[in-house]
């Protein structure tokens, strides 16, 4: 099936989210559609699956004209779509989400679930999808739970399948294993609509790239184009994928860890006697798949949870027990790694955002009283340093976007006096502009001589900002490298393999 | 792919977290609703009640109609103002006369007391909206009714102090008694994360049986053989605001103090700052470095106080002792006066002026049309149900929903939200 979209537009009031997209699908190909957060990806993609009426333009199937009212008109056409957030029920098997809203009964309205089974298992067997129709999908991690919804399209004969932001939610191996499905796909005949906004994936996996930046295509490329060319034509400006820095000056020791052990209630042990130290001047980047206990880390040396065993200290301060009040006053900045759960109160404003954690300090409160109009003067000038895109500082940060929510984080932890920058995974789910800038603030914290952990489970990010690296593996630091370290050097520590080095330089320090 | 680019989903919180069932009602209610649907609501129940009390009246189509419109205009009058009174007041010889002899009293007399009925409701009201700020269901306004009102009987007939010193007292008595049992509360939530509903609900029935047991012992009036406690001491009445013909006391003003203070605290101090944090996000108020087990205990501690002052103002105001009834259904009232007052307590204000009038003005009806007064409560159910369900006011008006269109994008997360 051939996929044609001529000359969209959708408007939103004064807002022109498509402007004349033009966009051809041919059968059996991967089609990427790349663009910054709010470039207009998933306004096409609804209008695509009958979502939304497109305000003008056409959508071609197979070359005749054809208009989708509903979600309905467009899945009985062969459009199938996974939407960022599954559409699944918890409670229910793979089976019964599968049939939802297509049930056929037998007599005495019975379910025909032998059948659904058996299609499901088929359809699992011939892409390679590995999914049991009787698992119950709360029991199911987050990769197979898409894989579900990929069947559900596939059982309602989609032809084009759309996948927004797939990888998302996804881990390494899962995306990998995506990938692989989706050639299986491919293979089959099924056209695919790829919607992201990382360009490596793009690149890896698009047949054609199309871009699109404020609602209009800016450029149709094969996946050779280099990040550079792909990340310029999204953002519409050269774009420094990796920010240029200088040497590393270190002072001296700002952050000291000392045999931590972090458990928790059931007594299992999540970072194991690491020790380390980062250094005025110097940006030490914690390297590992996500789950090796980096998240705990971070939330133990922020006082979120209790500390087992071991010291901390901060500029010889002992912190080990302290509050993460107590640590934040001593001078430790924190971007936490998911912002929406731990960094912002998403009904409160931008104003209130920014003095989350220095609400009771001078000139924002005297006494108990708040004085509202320092507040909404902090906001004011921070939105301006940062450059935060919002419509007011009373606009609600939870209706920013993801990029504009870390600006407002960054923009108020350096804000506070402070000797150390504790950033977890400081840029996932950002795009590239917001990237290059949040790199950038941090490399000049660096430079102010602040000392700076980052942890990310992007190596990307990893090489682009450290300079020192330690690995996490199981919860144990297992190595210390230099940014020159070889990828597959990294990979093996990664994969818990042993530090041949360390006997050699003394624990890596 | 030559390297990967990972992230991994944030476990959902479990059911007994925060996005509980009884979390969402309040926040689609509280939240979800703009003013025009409040009003919408409050619109629609009185033409639904008066098309319950065409169908229940008898005679005539015309005779019903007419006892239907019949039954409001005695609602208003018996609540705001009764045009006769004013009438009666000038066709007296003079003004002077007129006061003198207690007609000003009866021009105001619907308004008094429908401030004297809004007075429990407002301070019980604010109780839970207090609460739900800082994500707490304060399901227990009973219970922390009943303490209150316990100590502030004890106080008015167990002590002799002087004029006002007694009234002050016994107020603050109020305050701590509820105070006491909704810090236990924040308590039990804080140290053993016993849920605050679960906790509120059974607190009601203690309460209600200590209160029978101490009425049956310790604060049984002398003489009597049933529940009811002495009468308090003259010393301990709140006074009249506006001379003896009207009943409405100092209750009332305290009542309005609370609603300013309430606000005040809610949106003028970093008090509040961090209670309304750790209602909309503890993980956040937890980073930011605020002690979400504090907040909880402080919150109930005030919210049990508010509601024990809703005890007092009832015994110091208007009943001067205590008794098996005198709780009354303040403990649920108060949910739905918080519920259609938005969670605010400016909202919270009118909310409980418009229930009390209501309640003032249903004996006035029963009265005039001999329409039960239980017909008010159904009237407040409506209220309460169409202000719960936005959409069927959305449907029948055709509102478009475009503010909860905004909540749900604000609430709806995901990393490239």
């Amino acid at each position: 099936m051939e996929l044609e979209l001529k000359g969209i537009t959708k408007r939103f009031g004064s807002l022109v989210a498509n402007d004349h997209i033009d966009l051809t699908v041919a059968p059996g190909q991967v089609h990427a559609l790349l663009g910054e957060n709010g470039a207009g990806k998933s306004t096409l993609m609804n209008v695509l699956y009958g979502l939304l009426q497109p305000d003008e333009g056409q959508i071609l199937i197979d070359g005749r004209q054809t208009r989708f009212q509903t979600p309905k008109d467009a899945i009985n056409t062969g459009i199938g779509m996974v939407h960022q957030h599954f559409m699944l029920v918890p409670v229910f098997t793979v089976a019964e989400n599968v049939i939802l809203g297509i049930e056929e009964t037998r007599q005495f309205g019975l379910l025909e679930r032998r059948r659904i089974q058996n299609s499901v298992r088929e359809i699992s067997r011939r892409y390679g999808l590995d999914v049991d129709p009787d698992a119950l999908i709360e029991n199911l991690p987050v990769g197979i739970q898409q894989r579900v919804e990929i069947i559900k399209a596939l059982v309602r004969n989609a032809k084009v399948l759309i996948l927004d932001e797939p990888t998302s939610v996804l881990t390494p191996a899962e995306t990998e294993d995506l990938f692989r499905i989706i050639k299986e796909l491919k293979a089959g005949g099924t056209s695919i609509i790829f919607i992201s906004h990382k360009l490596k994936e793009v690149q890896a996996i698009a047949d054609t790239i199309t871009v699109l930046r404020r609602g209009q295509v800016v450029g149709q490329t094969s996946p050779s184009a280099t990040e550079d060319q792909l990340a310029a034509l999204m953002v519409g400006r050269d774009v420094q994928l990796v920010v240029s820095k200088d040497p590393a000056k270190p002072g001296e020791v700002v952050l000291e860890v000392d045999g931590m052990t972090v458990t928790d209630l059931d007594g299992r042990i999540w970072v194991n006697d690491v020790v380390f130290s980062v250094r005025a001047g110097e940006i030490l980047g914690v390297a590992g798949v996500q789950g090796n206990g980096q998240t705990e880390l971070c939330e133990a040396l922020m006082g979120l949870r209790p500390t087992a065993a071991g010291h901390v200290s901060l500029n010889g301060q002992d912190l080990t027990h302290a509050t993460p009040r107590q640590r934040l006053r001593a001078g430790v900045a924190y971007v936490p790694e998911d912002r929406t759960e731990d960094g912002l109160v998403g009904d409160f404003s931008v104003s209130e955002n920014a003095v989350l954690d220095m609400y009771y300090k001078k000139p924002y409160a005297s006494g108990i009283n708040l004085n509202l109009s320092a507040i909404e003067k902090n906001a004011t000038d921070r939105i301006v340093e940062f450059d935060v895109r919002t419509q007011s500082p009373d606009t609600p940060v939870g209706t920013l976007s993801g990029g504009n929510q870390q600006k407002v984080i960054l923009a108020r932890e350096l804000g506070r006096e402070h000797r150390l920058l504790i950033a977890s995974q400081p840029t996932r789910g950002l795009d590239v502009g917001s990237i290059e800038f949040v790199h950038k603030r941090i490399v000049q914290q660096r430079d102010r001589g602040v000392a700076v952990l980052i942890v990310s489970s992007e190596l990307d990010e990893i090489y682009a900002l450290a300079d020192r690296i330690a690995v996490m593996y199981e919860g144990r630091i297992t190595g210390f490298r230099p940014p020159t370290v070889p990828v597959e050097e990294l990979g093996r520590l990664m994969a818990g393999g042993a530090d041949e080095e360390a006997v050699a330089t003394g624990a890596g320090e | 792919m030559s390297e990967p680019t990972a992230t991994v989903p944030k476990e959902e919180s479990g059911p007994g977290d925060n996005r509980s069932f009884v979390k969402n009602t309040f926040d689609a209610v509280m939240e979800g609703n703009p003013i025009t649907v409040t009003i919408l609501a409050i619109i629609t129940a009185i033409i639904v009640g008066g098309v319950l009390i065409l169908a229940t009246a008898s005679g005539t189509l015309g005779a019903r109609w007419h006892t239907a419109i019949g039954a409001y205009v005695a609602l208003f009058e018996g609540s705001i103002f009764n045009p006769h009174t004013v009438s009666a007041m000038f066709s007296q010889a003079s003004i002077g006369t007129a006061i003198h002899n207690g007609y000003l009293g009866a021009v105001f007399g619907p308004l008094s007391e429908t401030c004297v009925q809004a007075t429990p409701l407002l301070l019980a009201g604010l109780s839970v909206a207090l609460a739900y700020q800082a994500g707490l269901f304060n399901i227990g306004g009973q219970s922390q009714f009943i303490g209150g009102a316990i100590v502030a009987t004890y106080l008015g007939y167990g002590v002799s102090l002087p004029p006002f010193i007694h009234v002050v007292v016994c107020v603050l008595g109020g305050f701590a008694g509820g105070a006491v049992v909704g810090w236990l509360v924040g308590q039990l939530k804080a140290v053993t994360g016993a849920h605050e509903v679960i906790v509120t609900i059974m607190l009601n029935y203690v309460m209600a049986y200590l209160l029978a047991f101490l009425l049956g012992n310790v604060m049984q009036r002398p003489g009597r053989t049933d529940l009811i406690s002495p009468i308090i001491a003259g010393n301990a009445v709140l006074p009249h605001l506006f001379g003896s013909t009207l009943r409405v006391n100092a209750g009332f003003g305290i009542a309005l103090a609370c609603a300013f203070g309430v606000w005040w605290l809610l949106n003028r101090t970093t008090i509040g700052f961090e209670l309304r944090t750790v209602g909309k996000n503890q993980s956040a108020a937890r980073v930011a470095g605020m002690s979400v087990e504090r907040n909880w205990v402080l919150v109930m501690l005030i919210a049990g106080g508010l509601a024990g002052l809703a005890g007092s103002t009832v015994i110091q105001g208007t009943d001067f002792s205590i008794n098996f009834q005198s709780f009354g259904t303040y403990g649920i009232d108060a949910i739905t006066v918080a519920l259609l007052g938005r969670g605010r307590p400016g909202g919270v204000v009118l909310a409980a002026l418009l229930f009390g009038a209501l309640h003032a003005g249903a004996p006035l009806m029963q009265a005039q049309t001999s329409i039960p007064v239980d017909i008010v409560e159904v009237l407040q159910a409506l209220i309460v149900l169409f202000v719960a369900a936005p959409p069927l006011i959305r449907a029948i008006y055709r509102l478009r929903a475009t503010r909860a269109a905004g909540v749900g994008q604000v609430m709806s997360k995901g990393w490239n939200a």
